[in-house]
């Protein structure tokens, strides 16, 4: 770091030292290096927020205005019919609700060195992707008769996805109960071990042969690769984020899902409140929208607080509230004051609502600050 | 202080606290038993004891309350209560009944767990009530209960337990026999308060048993008032219904009760007192009929009057009526400096504001009364010291004249200068309320300077508008110095001027700055007409270009360098235009990045000055060189004509093309795709690609100097595929990133062939709006049309609840003196805000511009 910058190093945010630091170096007078600094100093000063702001509301504000402009339309990634992401307004009340189940869960799964080239890459990701019974079928047929189910496989699309007869029959084996298995060319037969009459039994059994789990992992419902940059990634429609990491070709440290919920249960309530930023940003850039990245912060960190991911929600970050009279102006009002009356709950009047009801004014911005004064 | 328009707040609400009535408080704080459901005698005097009864207050003007001697509106009502027969169930607490029944036992009444494992247990039980609140936690202890197989007998007196059921909505059955009010009431009785404390409630603020009522309190009159209709007839209030029917009933059961009748009578009796009680706390009870009118519009009672967006919280508590404000349709007047709002005279005359008589101003203040009302400027009320409101009227103007002392208040007319908050609703951001100067002018509409129009979010096409007149010093001069048009000219969304020059405006400058050249003469006019009147900046030449007439606008010291939309540079040295083009980039809302740069070095107050300069200048150019737009302006030369037809003939081929080898299965089908798929993705990208060629072309060749084309280079409005749409190519209606699909089996319109996947056949528009489009393509057209009308009607609402449960999650973070974010309650949110403590309407783009700092610090 420059000497001048040196007594700035307390007083100054570390992106605007750097900043300073990359730029100052081309500039070799010492006299005015340090004016630049002390005017970098003066207008950082200038800008700092003030006490009292009501920060939560203007990044409310500036979430729920644009929030208008955004459109619904889910849009479809290229390539994939299967693949489409949820974008624009649906996918920011998704995101702030903290759903646990996204609906579009996606990954963009990053590889190490030698996979990352493109050669097998297809290979890689077939074999990440969720392969079900009927996915490898032609066809399935019930001999009531012998009360046995035909599993006729489909040789190409093995091929394709490839899969040996074998793994198909581990696959079974392993999650399939009361069955024997015999495996004959191209047909698996599957004959009931139980009493004779339970054809039921067996008609149930085969719809849920259909979707027993052949080979991948679970939840990957698409794989895609594709190329950024200069390697090969692989983009996948569904996510199993703590899976995916423990494949050793997988660069588990650029490997992203856009399941926040995922994210926090795997690498931590810090990395959630990242992807919320993150998954944020991406969707009001996307729209082509103007907002800043603090904004989003704040809302993040509201959302994360409790150590736990809760939506902004009457469940969620609503329901955390410390005062019944600004929980019961949310929703469900009567819930919130029979159980505030239960237990004796007191309101501080602490927030913003309770006195806006009582006609005080509020303790946020010029509404902060008392006046001690001395009665003669 | 004893004036009334100023209350002075000595007292205030520090905390409330939340607790059950219990029967002895009920009695106690009502003034009045109510026996009889008769509400006035003959001479329509209300009834004593009944529900209408002086002693809870008065709704008639005249009459006295008894309880408190004051007269209507003085007089806030006072509660009342009935002696209820039999016991009956609160409706609302029927579940913590049910709880506290099954868990405790049915002859000691102690709770259902040992005592050696009590106090484990609650500290089990505050964790569960800490993340899953109250009702978990009363599940919780039912769960501990049920899996300790306690159920079946006390601990504490080996009791046999029966099971206990709820028949819906209130009605509780222990093995096959029904538990009445009475039985449950002495059980609850009973259970000790450490037991009440496990359940977590607190038992001194509620015993279980004060939950089935004995005594029912009456609210006052003054919250169910009657209505005279014009007829003379009295229409009560739904509360009051309702208690009346519970009243009677009460007196029936009470008779009934004395007269030994037979059990069931009582029992069914009782059955509908319990009935009215519940739909007089909640008339929406899912298994209960809702108690209606005769009209048969059902009651709204208590919780109904609470509930919702009009109930009594949110519409009443919550959001707040005002005096002094009006409301009308809003005109444009680019005259008025940004920070002015325009009031027609007929409101000024209405709107007031108070001003105390000194000394020194009596006179002055003299003058307004002596106007009298009708005239501006002049005064509506003199209000004397103790607080008494007088009108000014011509019959009083004299004495009142004659009455004015130091200390008394007149309320004169709104004048220039005074201070308005003006606002536009939806008020989505805070800069959708601001702070105006007023200029009273003649007319009905409230004018405003149409820069603002982007924070407000408001066009003229009948629009109105809303303005407020604060009443207090202080509320003056905190709404002068917070919200200030000038103070709000930085977005706290992404830090940039959301205030900027606008359509003619931006054109105006840029016709100006890019070719306009003019004799001093006509300079001056222009300058003079656009209310400058400074001109010592104007070179002294007889020819004066655009750059030099601009820089009259500009400081002397201002230094910029900056891109104009092309590109270009556009470069400002000591406050002259030396170079460059003015358009949107420069001038516009929300990038300006010339704007930004003179807020900051000038100031609010300045910048906004300058603005309106700019503002001002562009039209004035406008109107001086003429400038309008028609379908001229689409023309195009016979060659651009046929490169056009050229390349749509190109893509009707290669449509075809694409169709053929599929037929012919020579196209490739990409991964993850069928073939038919492939085709129709082929498809779009050349029809697409047609579209954007067709645009290039029109912009190429269409007639740069036609005022659509200057608007769309200039940013002012529209953009060049808007004019290739008129001129030559609509191109390809999309739905939902497709080409259109719906309509027949197989077609879309039965004019088509089955199954052609032609680009006409799908929604493509080969030619432009001035050459007209056929049916199909208009039907096309009014496919997307309508899909997008419908994407904004569904839009609205949901981002309107996402907006308002942002709000309301996080409208108590505030920054705090150690400058933590922190919640109401005190819990830090973020260390320093946003990490760096940077303000974003503060910042440059949330930023601070380092770069500039550099260029500027020599």
């Amino acid at each position: 770091m420059l000497e001048a910058l040196k007594p700035y190093k307390e007083k100054l945010p570390k992106k605007i030292l750097a900043e300073l630091d990359e730029k100052l170096e081309k500039i070799s007078s010492q006299t005015r290096q340090k004016k630049i600094i002390e005017a970098v100093y003066e207008q950082y000063n200038n800008a700092k927020v003030e006490a009292g702001e009501s920060v939560g509301l203007v990044s409310a504000e500036s979430i729920g205005e644009p929030g208008t402009q955004m459109t619904l339309n889910t849009f479809h990634f290229a390539g994939v019919s299967e693949m489409n992401v949820t974008v624009g307004l649906p996918r920011i009340i998704e995101i702030l609700d903290g759903r646990v189940n996204p609906k579009t869960p996606m990954m963009e799964i990053y590889l190490n060195k030698p996979f990352n080239k493109g050669e097998d890459i297809k290979k890689l990701a077939l074999a990440i992707k969720e392969t079900k019974l009927v996915d490898v079928t032609k066809e399935f047929q019930v001999n009531i008769v012998e009360s046995v189910i035909e599993i006729v496989l489909d040789k190409e699309k093995m091929k394709e996805l490839a899969i040996t007869d074998n793994t198909v029959i581990k696959g079974l084996t392993k999650n399939l109960k009361g069955f024997a298995i015999k495996h004959k060319g191209n047909v698996i037969m599957l004959k009931y071990r139980g009493k004779e009459e339970a054809i039921n039994e067996i008609y149930k059994a085969k719809e849920a042969i259909k979707t027993v789990f052949v080979k991948g992992i679970k939840g990957i419902k698409q794989v895609l690769p594709v190329k950024r940059g200069e390697e090969f990634i692989i983009v996948t429609a569904g996510s199993n984020f703590k899976d995916i990491l423990e494949l050793e070709e997988v660069d588990e440290t650029r490997t992203v899902t856009n399941n926040i919920d995922e994210v926090g249960s795997v690498l931590g309530i810090e990395a959630a409140r990242q992807t919320i930023i993150n998954e944020v940003n991406k969707v009001i850039e996307n729209q082509g929208l103007n907002v800043d990245s603090r904004h989003v912060m704040l809302v993040a960190d509201t959302m994360c607080v409790a150590g736990e991911l809760k939506g902004i929600t009457r469940y969620g970050v609503v329901n955390e509230k410390a005062s019944v009279l600004a929980r019961a102006s949310f929703e469900t009002p009567i819930k919130h004051i029979i159980n505030a009356a239960l237990v004796g709950e007191v309101d501080y009047l602490t927030s913003v609502v309770e006195n806006v009801m009582l006609n005080q004014p509020v303790p946020v911005g010029t509404g902060l600050p008392g006046l001690v004064t001395k009665i003669k | 202080m004893s004036d009334e328009t100023q209350h002075f707040i000595y007292k205030q609400v520090k905390s409330i606290e939340f607790a059950l009535f219990s029967p002895k408080v009920v009695k106690k704080m009502a003034s009045a038993k109510v026996v009889t459901p008769e509400l006035y005698d003959k001479e329509g005097y209300p009834v004593d004891g009944g529900l209408m009864d002086i002693r809870l207050g008065v709704i008639d003007p005249g009459l006295k309350c008894k309880t408190c001697g004051s007269k209507l509106k003085e007089c806030i009502g006072h509660f009342g209560y009935i002696e209820l027969a039999r016991p009956v169930i609160h409706i609302k607490f029927m579940d913590i009944i049910l709880a506290m029944l099954r868990c405790t036992c049915k002859e000691c009444s102690r709770i259902l767990i040992p005592k050696n494992k009590v106090d484990k247990f609650i500290s089990k039980f505050a964790e569960v009530e800490k993340e899953l609140g109250l009702e978990g936690r009363r599940r919780a202890v039912r769960e501990a209960i049920t899996a300790m197989k306690s159920v079946n007998k006390c601990p504490h007196c080996n009791a046999k337990q029966q099971k206990i059921l709820l028949e819906k909505p209130s009605t509780v059955m222990e093995n096959e026999k029904r538990l009445s009010p009475i039985e449950i009431r002495t059980r609850l009785e009973k259970i000790p308060d450490e037991d009440v404390a496990i359940f977590g409630y607190s038992p001194k603020h509620m015993r279980p048993e004060w939950v089935v009522l004995t005594v029912l309190p009456i609210p006052p009159v003054t919250m169910r008032p009657s209505i005279t209709l014009e007829s003379g007839e009295r229409s009560e209030d739904d509360l009051t219904h309702k208690l009346g029917d519970i009243v009677r009933i009460n007196q029936r059961l009470f008779e009934n009760i004395n007269a030994g009748a037979p059990e069931i009578i009582i029992e069914d009796l009782w059955d509908l007192l319990q009935y009215h009680v519940t739909t007089f706390f909640d008339n929406e009870v899912a298994q209960l009929p809702p108690a209606r009118h005769r009209s048969g519009q059902p009651l709204k009672t208590i919780c109904e009057r609470i509930k919702s967006k009009e109930g009594r919280i949110r519409h009443n508590l919550a959001g707040k009526r005002t005096n002094f404000s009006a409301r009308t349709v809003i005109s444009p007047d680019p005259m008025l400096d940004l920070n002015e709002v325009g009031v027609p005279l007929v409101i000024a005359t209405k709107l007031t504001i108070p001003e105390r008589v000194t000394e020194w101003n009596k006179e002055y203040l003299k003058a307004f009364i002596k106007n009298g009302a009708k005239n501006y400027p002049g005064a509506n009320y003199l209000v004397r010291p103790d607080g008494k409101k007088k009108k000014v009227t011509d019959e009083t103007k004299e004495q009142l004249l004659e009455e004015v002392l130091p200390g008394y208040i007149v309320e004169r007319h709104l004048m220039d200068g005074d201070i308005a908050i003006f606002n536009r609703q939806p008020s989505l951001h805070r800069m959708s309320m601001m702070c105006h100067k007023v200029k009273v002018l003649p007319g009905r509409t409230f004018r405003l300077n149409p820069a603002v129009c982007a924070p407000y979010n408001a066009d003229f096409d009948g629009d109105e508008m809303n303005l407020h007149v604060p009443q207090t010093e202080e509320s003056r001069a905190e709404a002068e110095t917070l919200m200030m048009v000038q103070t709000q000219v930085i977005s706290p969304r992404y830090g940039l001027s959301i205030i900027g020059c606008t359509q003619d405006a931006i054109s105006g400058n840029y016709i100006l700055t890019k070719s306009l050249e003019m004799g001093r003469q006509d300079a001056i006019d222009i300058l003079i007409s656009a209310g400058i009147t400074n001109l010592s900046k104007l070179p002294r030449k007889e020819k004066l270009n655009g750059l030099e007439i601009f820089s009259v606008l500009l400081p002397d010291d201002f230094n910029f360098v900056g891109k104009s939309r092309s590109g270009a540079l556009v470069v400002i040295k000591e406050g002259k235009l030396t170079e460059g083009v003015l358009d949107t980039a420069n001038l516009g809302e929300g990038e300006g990045l010339l704007l930004r740069n003179l807020h900051k070095k000038y100031g609010e107050e300045k910048s906004i000055e300058i603005l309106g300069n700019f503002f001002r200048l562009g039209i004035k150019i406008l109107l001086k060189i003429g400038f309008s737009t028609g379908i001229a302006d689409s023309d195009l030369p016979e060659n651009a004509r046929d490169k056009i037809e050229e390349e749509l003939r190109n893509a009707d081929r290669s449509v075809h093309e694409l169709i053929e080898s599929k037929e012919r299965g020579e196209l490739e089908t990409f991964p993850g795709k069928t073939i038919d798929e492939t085709l129709e993705l082929r498809i779009l990208e050349v029809l697409n690609k047609t579209r954007n060629q067709i645009g290039n072309l029109v912009a190429q060749y269409a007639n740069q100097q036609s005022g659509t084309s200057i608007m769309a280079t200039s940013g002012a409005r529209g953009n060049p595929i808007n004019l290739a749409q008129m001129a030559a190519c609509v191109g390809q209606q999309a739905m939902r990133g497709k080409r259109i699909e719906k309509g027949y089996n197989k077609r879309t319109l039965s004019c088509f062939k089955k199954g052609d996947l032609g680009a006409a056949q799908h929604g493509f528009i080969k030619y432009g709006f001035r050459h007209g489009l056929n049916p199909a393509e208009f039907f096309f057209m009014g496919i997307t049309g309508r899909d997008s009308l419908m994407d904004t009607a569904l839009r609205t609402p949901k981002s309107g609840y996402l907006y308002r449960r942002l709000a309301n999650a996080m409208q108590d973070l505030k920054v705090e003196y150690d400058n933590t974010v922190r919640d109401a309650s005190k819990k830090i949110i973020q260390f320093k805000y946003g990490g760096d403590q940077i303000d974003v309407s503060k910042s440059d783009g949330g930023k601070i511009d380092v770069d500039q700092i550099i260029e500027t610090v020599k």
